[in-house]
């Protein structure tokens, strides 16, 4: 047995962009044990059911995360409306569902330029960053804000996406297909980024259920999960499957985010051909909610959870958002296990970890 | 076209003593945890265990209503990924849970207020 040390892990480390700290036992270079530690930047969000009505609380929810931003606030609003019982208008699922795809895009966009510069490919990092910004663009042109988009409401959207706007996603989308067709040769079939990437941090789809591992980091371990299929917004309207894959390493993550980024493509075209001409984009909301709901949404990172209880008044009685990353840490943690004290940059990045959305 | 499975949320009413029961059972049965909350409703916590089957996409949660001062067993001898979800629990609603795998006494969370969406914070609004 080599001598044994703990290497603190954050919560400032050049691979996290925001903090998290990770006690690392490690045996020479082998790390034995990881024990993390949040809270942090906890913010009390869910406290805030007490100064807020349940209506300006699609505020406070959307300023979660800064990049799944959108899909907080659908999941938050698609939770009322299930106390309420009412049926959004149609092209109020359309618009959700075009904007969760943009959202989802923007953020595995993100993903993949920070993972391209955690195992040092910093040309990789900037293409993928700058291909980021033309869905950026989108986002700012449709929502008005680049990143909150502020666009949902209890009972629908606030905001339409009119025709010529559409055409100018779809352009943008035929552009960025083919630049991704571009960087997903070098991701899949680079010799460096396969050393870096391929049998690095297993884990098997026994080890994603008992530790509960949510979204893309589950899927690549062949975990068919995709809350996407429980029929929200557009989504049932919309031909699609959970893309898998059952390598359960760091290559096998990477693997799943970009075809998730075809495959938003993909549902962005459909959702745009199939969007009615017209129609409302909300409907009126009366009274105070009643009652209790879980709502499950398929944030980029994940399954996402979001518990409304309410007693008919204006403040609700509880708010409760359980982020992918909250449910991914756990197994970032076993992954980390007798793995190499180099590859732990990169482990941690792999999860797609989002700690503002655990503070929240 | 896809499967689109919708199935209705399940909520089951337990006893705290049958906590460690039905999770290990469901867990048995093939679901997996989710996720665990407590609320603080009329003097009473409420906690809610959430577990997910998978295959069929079903949710089944199950909910323990005690009083503030009843001590409940962790579940994270069953289920190793509860331990965030019965840490947060304990720090900012100030449930009493015995036995939590890693325990990180009260410092899960940096704040400088001891529970503060448990019965401490109700006191303070009368």
């Amino acid at each position: 047995m080599g001598k044994r040390s703990v290497i603190p892990f954050g919560p400032q480390h050049p691979v996290l962009p925001e903090p998290i700290h990770i006690d690392l036992v490690v045996e020479d270079e082998r790390v034995i044990e990881a024990i993390p530690s949040i809270g942090f930047i906890h913010r009390g969000l869910e406290g805030l059911v007490d100064k807020r009505d349940f209506n300006q609380m699609t505020y406070v929810v959307e300023r979660t995360c800064g990049i799944c931003s959108f899909q907080h606030g659908m999941g938050y609003c698609e939770a009322v409306e299930h106390i309420f019982g009412v049926d959004i208008p149609d092209r109020a699922k359309f618009l959700r569902t075009i904007w969760a795809e943009i959202g989802r895009m923007h953020s595995h966009l993100l993903w993949l330029g920070l993972l391209a510069d955690g195992f040092g490919f910093e040309n990789l990092f900037y293409q993928c960053w700058r291909v980021r910004e033309k869905v950026l663009d989108l986002q700012e042109m449709t929502s008005g804000g680049r990143l909150i988009f502020s666009v949902n409401k209890v009972g629908g959207v606030m905001k339409d996406i009119p025709a010529d706007m559409l055409k100018i996603i779809l352009t943008t989308m035929d552009e960025v297909e083919e630049e991704l067709k571009e960087m997903k040769k070098t991701f899949f079939n680079d010799y460096s980024v396969q050393s870096r990437l391929k049998g690095v941090g297993v884990l098997t789809k026994e080890q994603i259920n008992r530790l509960g591992a949510v979204g893309p980091f589950a899927r690549a371990s062949g975990v068919v999960s995709d809350m996407r299929t429980l029929g929200y917004a557009a989504y049932p309207m919309l031909d699609f499957e959970p893309i898998i894959s059952e390598d359960g390493d760091c290559y096998a993550r990477c693997y799943v985010r970009m075809q998730e980024l075809f495959q938003s493509i993909d549902l962005i075209r459909q959702a745009v051909a199939k969007i009615p001409a017209e129609g409302d984009l909300a409907v009126a909301i009366k009274g105070n909610p009643d009652g209790e709901y879980f709502m499950r949404v398929e944030q980029p990172r994940g399954e996402a959870f979001y518990y409304v209880k309410a007693n008919g008044k204006p403040n609700l009685q509880r708010m409760r958002v359980r982020t992918p990353t909250f449910a991914n840490v756990p197994g970032l943690c076993e992954m980390l296990k007798n793995t190499e004290l180099a590859d732990v940059g990169l482990l941690v990045l792999t999860i797609d970890p989002c700690i503002s959305c655990t503070e929240r | 076209m896809g499967e689109i499975r919708n199935p209705e949320n399940i909520l089951e009413v337990i006893e705290a003593d049958d906590l460690l029961k039905r999770s290990l059972e469901l867990t048995k049965s093939g679901y997996r945890f989710s996720q665990a909350c407590a609320a603080f409703v009329d003097g009473k916590f409420e906690l809610s265990y959430s577990f997910s089957d998978y295959e069929t996409y079903q949710l089944h949660n199950l909910r323990v209503v005690i009083d503030p001062a009843t001590e409940i067993p962790s579940i994270t001898e069953i289920v190793p990924a509860a331990v965030f979800y019965e840490n947060e629990m304990k720090e900012l609603f100030g449930v009493k849970i015995k036995m939590i795998n890693l325990d990180y006494e009260n410092k899960l969370y940096r704040i400088r207020q001891e529970a503060p969406m448990g019965p401490q914070k109700t006191e303070e609004e009368n």
